[in-house]
């Protein structure tokens, strides 16, 4: 082996130069399918939805351009408004809830201990379901019916007899909330470990030589080495919770609703005249999700500074 | 390092890696606490769903609820799966998402390929673009997919409807889980057999991704589940029992007069059985390949 490694790397050398200097085009074509898919798929739906929301009735072969017109009616739209809070409400709520309790059972598990692996995995179940069925699920927890948890509430007078989470507006949006924070913390835990035990333990021994605290040294060593990710991290989340749709379309009906689900009722569940009316609040809802993008990098760039 | 070379009394090894080697502690008894805790709160609702799904009717509504079911029977699961529009939809559900998952794996693996070894302009812009997906709420996607699909190209209520729209969530798992791992991969190997007259195709396929099979089936995984979860594309591009995954179907569901809850647990079993057994069986390789990103930036 010794022989053939002293060999090789003089040979390896220019051919790996030829290699690289002659796949001039090859990757190009190797990325295309995926850049394509993306473009198409993706990037069109979204500038034909601008487009679409200049017009009075895109379902129809005739119609035509009307402006500004849907956005007008849009935010005349009182249920609009609300569902704008909601969403905005939901978000920065579920989004918080998930990055605190994710990095406290982050902190919690890490560390050596018997069946890490099987706890682990058991946090990770609630990830594995899809959204619609967690709803369901906590829905049979919340029903008059079958809900443990109305069980529960009515027992600890937080609701009055024979009631429900999911009868008031302010009801649903918590149980959304609990749903989504239940789903998501996992998620967010898991990527927080990943982070923490990249951490080398030298610097907590350091810091204990030197006599800081736990406290101290959470603050001082752990925080900022996570913060790159987590902040990754944080984006991501803010943007899929932007978008909520599952949990609204199961728990809350046409009762309360986020931006998504109040576009999908104007685009799937009204008249024809309405679908560009949903299409321009799915537009103001992704332009809400540019804006908080471009928020977010220059916040990322002025503490990278 | 002098500090390893002093004797530090375990005491002081606290936050970030705690090695409880022996002895009892309260931090440690709260510790392990909160840990049992956080397990009941993830599982408490996966087994209160079961618990509902081996109830009998009348046991259904009682109230208070019992935590223990009193009966045991199966007839809610027999009562679904004899529901052909169920059974239907759970086979619509797996189809579109082994579809999904292979195309994404093939072209995702290529993409990856030429990202971790080649070199190439607009090597940034590319990945920039697949992670750009991420930014997009799917709501803003479905106007003009039911538009497209029920016009230009009428595949509106089959499998290629949904295949499609997914594959734009699956790729980007799957480039970036593979980017990573062929990174990590020495190159030896796969030169050697260039040396000896591989393409470059070959060489991937016989080589690279054989060696990295964890990496390739746990993106497998993340996308057969990203695909499963999947809602809002089956509600919006399909309408009935042809093509709606089971996501749509159990949505679908509702009686006319009573909420069929007991049906209803014992569906939403069956729709994630086959997942949980999935991520406990394989949460290590799931969260080393989650985490392959996060960390590696």
């Amino acid at each position: 082996m010794a022989t053939q490694a002293a060999e090789v790397p003089a040979r390896r050398q220019t051919l790996r130069d030829r290699l690289d200097l002659g796949s001039g085009i090859a990757p190009y074509i190797l990325v295309l399918p995926t850049v394509v898919v993306i473009l198409a798929v993706a990037a069109y739906p979204i500038l034909n939805s601008i487009w679409l929301s200049f017009l009075d009735n895109p379902l129809s072969p005739s119609a035509s351009f009307t402006g500004l017109t849907n956005y007008i009616t849009l935010f005349h739209s009182n249920t609009f408004i609300a569902s704008i809070g909601t969403t905005f409400v939901f978000t920065i709520i579920s989004v918080a809830l998930e990055t605190v309790l994710g990095l406290g059972v982050a902190l919690l598990i890490n560390g050596m201990f018997p069946g890490r692996g099987l706890v682990r995995a058991a946090i990770l179940v609630p990830w594995a379901f899809p959204t619609i069925i967690s709803a369901e699920i906590w829905l049979l927890m919340y029903n008059d019916r079958t809900g443990i948890i109305s069980y529960f509430m009515q027992q600890m007078h937080i609701i009055p007899p024979g009631a429900t989470l999911l009868e008031t507006s302010s009801g649903i949006v918590a149980a959304s909330i609990i749903t989504d924070v239940w789903k998501t913390t996992p998620f967010m835990a898991l990527l927080i470990l990943a982070g923490l035990q990249v951490i080398p333990s030298e610097l907590y021994e350091a810091a204990s030589v030197d006599g800081s605290s736990k406290f101290q040294q959470f603050w001082t060593i752990t925080l900022p080495m996570i913060t790159g990710p987590l902040i990754i991290a944080l984006l991501f989340r803010t943007l899929a919770a932007l978008g909520v749709f599952d949990l609204f379309y199961v728990l809350a009906g046409n009762q309360v609703q986020s931006m998504a689900s109040y576009s999908y009722e104007y685009m799937f569940t009204r008249t024809t005249f309405d679908f560009a009316t949903g299409v321009a609040a799915a537009v103001v809802l992704f332009a809400t999700g540019v804006i908080i993008s471009i928020i977010f990098a220059i916040v990322m760039r002025v503490t990278r500074s | 390092m002098a500090v390893k070379e002093q004797a530090i009394p375990k005491a002081q090894v606290k936050v970030g890696v705690a090695e409880s080697r022996g002895g009892f502690s309260w931090g440690k008894a709260i510790r392990y606490l909160g840990v049992v805790l956080v397990v009941l709160i993830a599982i408490g609702p996966l087994y209160w769903t079961f618990a509902t799904s081996v109830k009998s009717g009348v046991e259904l509504n009682a109230s208070p609820p019992t935590l223990i079911p009193h009966t045991f029977s199966l007839e809610n699961y027999i009562s679904d799966l004899s529901v052909s529009i169920f059974t239907r939809d759970l086979l619509n559900s797996t189809i579109i998402a082994v579809c999904t998952t292979i195309i994404s794996l093939v072209v995702g693996i290529l993409c990856a390929y030429a990202i971790a070894r080649m070199k190439f302009r607009g090597k940034s812009a590319v990945l920039a673009i697949t992670l750009s997906v991420q930014m997009i709420p799917p709501i803003a996607m479905v106007g003009p997919l039911f538009v497209f699909f029920t016009s230009t190209l009428p595949v509106y209520n089959t499998y290629v409807a949904l295949i499609i729209p997914d594959i734009v969530f699956t790729l980007p798992i799957t480039v970036w889980f593979m980017t990573s791992f062929f990174r990590d991969l020495p190159p030896d190997l796969e030169e050697a057999a260039r040396v000896d007259g591989a393409s470059r195709m070959r060489a991937l396929w016989e080589i690279i991704v054989p060696l990295t099979a964890p990496g390739v089936f746990a993106a497998a995984i993340l996308s057969f589940i990203a695909v499963w979860n999947d809602f809002i594309f089956g509600l919006t591009l399909t309408a009935d029992q042809t093509a709606q995954p089971v996501t749509v179907g159990v949505t679908r569901f509702a009686g006319e007069h009573t909420i069929p809850w007991g049906e209803i647990a014992a569906a939403a079993v069956i729709v994630t059985i086959p997942l949980v057994i999935v991520v406990l069986f394989l949460q290590k390789r799931i969260v080393s390949g989650l985490t392959a990103g996060a960390v590696k930036g």
